[in-house]
């Protein structure tokens, strides 16, 4: 109960310095909308995204402009655009959200582990850490999510998209989570704790992981615009599901089937534009997490209006 | 446990650093000495003579470069044979710490009397509800507020925090108590307060106490028992009595005049001329030897050997040797 109330503190103090600020509350705006979209998707559309339009001929209603099909036309093989964005949020979404919180876990146990017991350990998986970030990401995840494909496994094509993200985008949050740690485990608080006769164990969790927790936090968001991002470049580069097209499996269609020699501009801008909408989202409300969150990144203690208290005004 | 047998021996306790490129730091050799139960021992000495470092060898919280050779009997058992989790029941259960700057020991972002209660909540000694009633009380008895233990480190005063490191040495009950400069940070009223209540403590509770600091007027009022340590070798080991009335090693003789008189001022604060040893570059005779006003041509190359000078006072100068051959 008590942890409850300080937890609703926190966050409503967490929530009175984010609401100042434009860019936050627009980039989380962004993302909620779009969250929404994808959770009330069937709502949205009468159609589904395999269904085909027909005229009152009975012929299909082929690459139709937005004016003839509304609200955004169809593609070329007469299906509904709004009702395969609106689906494909669902699927971009989650392979996005699910592959960048894999990549939070993995990263910060790995980062925390690092940091935490230095050594041989820190070692071999700071080197394997330069390893994946000398490679190219797309390039690599390209290469194993073909593989995997061809080894016809019973894995859907989304979970190895999901997999393949997650496990191989941890770098970034592992270094950092590692650096932030190296320097708490050295506070004396620490050598309290070890001194009060606390293991390993209880002194990450109660005096490590609250104090890496925010930075944490401002990375996932972070990486959940790139998770997105690079789930949208597999899946146009033709590694997505077809069957369960994202906004990148739609933009893959778009290009294979000439949209842009048809000039049917309302099959490959809005999965685009959707594409945009999220990762901007992502990436305003993650910079500013990370600034409200990261001491590091707050400004000069000089910086900005002075506040005085006066006497008999309440702190 | 009967009064004349020590709670605490240390015996031959030595430590050294392994450094890059296989230096090797000595921070402590040789070091021995007891502490009885209601009885409080100083470690004297200047900054890094090893004074922190006994206290931490014997807790078995260095890094782990330290390398810890010797004795530590802790009510018959010898912490150092102890494994690592065996260990870890003794520390704060048995011998509580207290840090010398509390700001710094405490997490700023957790609740102090959370802190209080995660010492006794950890060694599993109560259930949670008798557990806060305990941190109330222990709040209580160093003089703070219970509804005051609800706030943060950083919203208590200097001295209120040391109050509260206090209590929290105290939470677990133990029966030894290690003070690492508990007052250095602290105006000297506040100074006043905190050994105050730590004397009060002693009292109450029969513990015993090792303090650390390099106050030599802390040390006249609140120990039984002083060591004086210089470049992580004993100097001189005694009562306070013997060591204040008749010191026998050069260093404390110096040591002492170095602190000021308020009934004998000077016009210049006496000090002792040169720095202490590089630990990785100790000289091989006496370590005190480069700076000692009544050296010896011995002392350069042979270690003295500490040497029972009084009852249970001992002290390491080649000095004390002659003087005897002379008086033979």
């Amino acid at each position: 109960m008590e942890a409850w109330q300080q937890l609703r503190r926190n966050f409503r103090e967490l929530w009175q310095s984010f609401r100042g600020n434009r860019m936050g509350v627009i980039g989380l705006g962004l993302v909620i909308s779009a969250l929404i979209v994808a959770i009330l998707a069937p709502w949205l559309t009468p159609y589904s995204p395999q269904q085909v339009m027909r005229d009152e001929n009975g012929r299909g209603l082929t690459f139709a402009p937005p004016a003839v099909h509304p609200p955004l036309g169809t593609d070329d093989g007469g299906h509904d655009v709004w009702a395969q964005l609106v689906f494909g949020a669902r699927i971009s979404l989650t392979v996005g959200f699910l592959a960048g919180f894999i990549a939070m876990f993995v990263g910060s146990f790995l980062g925390i582990l690092a940091g935490y017991f230095g050594g041989w350990l820190d070692n071999l998986l700071m080197r394997i850490t330069d390893v994946l970030l000398v490679i190219p990401d797309l390039p690599l995840m390209l290469v194993l999510v073909a593989t995997i494909r061809q080894m016809q496994l019973k894995i859907s094509p989304i979970t190895v998209l999901i997999l393949v993200i997650g496990l191989l985008y941890w770098t970034s949050t592992a270094r950092l989570v590692r650096s932030q740690v190296l320097s708490i485990k050295e506070r004396q608080f620490v050598a309290r704790a070890r001194a009060i006769g606390a293991g390993h164990a209880h002194i990450i969790r109660k005096h490590i992981l609250p104090q890496v927790m925010p930075l944490i936090v401002a990375n996932t968001v972070l990486i959940l615009s790139t998770a997105i991002l690079i789930e949208s470049g597999l899946a146009f580069l033709g590694l997505g599901d077809p069957t369960k097209p994202s906004w990148g499996t739609m933009l893959n269609f778009a290009f294979d089937r000439n949209a842009i020699s048809n000039g049917a501009w309302w099959f490959y801008l809005p999965p685009g534009l959707a594409i945009v909408w999220v990762s901007l989202g992502c990436v305003l409300l993650g910079n500013v997490l990370e600034e409200m969150l990261n001491p590091r990144l707050s400004g000069h203690h000089l910086e900005g209006e002075a506040h005085i208290i006066k006497p008999g005004e309440q702190q | 446990m009967s009064e004349s047998t020590p709670l605490l021996s240390v015996r031959h306790l030595s430590t050294f650093f392994e450094l890059s490129g296989n230096v090797k730091a000595y921070a402590l050799e040789d070091v021995s000495f007891d502490v009885y139960p209601y009885q409080t021992l100083g470690l004297v000495g200047e900054s890094g003579c090893g004074k922190s470092t006994t206290l931490m060898s014997i807790l078995r919280l260095l890094p782990p470069n330290a390398h810890i050779s010797g004795q530590v009997l802790f009510k018959g058992v010898d912490l150092l044979a102890l494994s690592e989790e065996e260990m870890r029941a003794y520390r704060w259960k048995e011998i509580a710490l207290i840090f010398q700057s509390a700001m710094n020991a405490l997490n700023p972002v957790m609740r102090v009397d959370e802190q209080i209660l995660e010492a006794i909540l950890l060694h599993r000694l109560l259930p949670r509800e008798q557990a806060w009633q305990r941190v109330q009380e222990l709040l209580d008895l160093v003089g703070i507020a219970p509804q005051r233990g609800r706030q943060y480190p950083f919203q208590f005063s200097g001295g209120m925090r040391q109050r509260a490191m206090i209590a929290m040495a105290l939470a677990c009950s133990p029966s030894l108590l290690f003070a690492d400069e508990p007052t250095t940070a602290l105006d000297v009223m506040i100074q006043a307060q905190v050994l105050e209540l730590l004397k009060n403590i002693q009292k109450r509770l029969g513990l015993a106490i090792v303090l650390v600091t390099h106050d030599l007027g802390v040390v006249a009022e609140l120990c039984d028992q002083v060591v004086v340590l210089y470049g992580g070798k004993v100097a001189e080991y005694g009562s306070v009595d013997a060591i204040y009335n008749s010191p026998q090693h050069p260093y404390t003789q110096k040591l002492l005049e170095a602190f000021p008189d308020l009934h004998r001022p000077t016009a210049s604060l006496a000090s002792i001329p040169g720095t202490p040893p590089r630990l990785t570059d100790l000289p091989s005779g006496c370590r005190f030897e480069p700076r000692c006003f009544a050296r010896l041509e011995r002392c350069r190359h042979e270690p003295p050997a500490l040497r029972e000078v009084g009852e249970k006072h001992y002290a390491a100068c080649h000095l004390l040797e002659e003087k005897e051959n002379l008086l033979e």
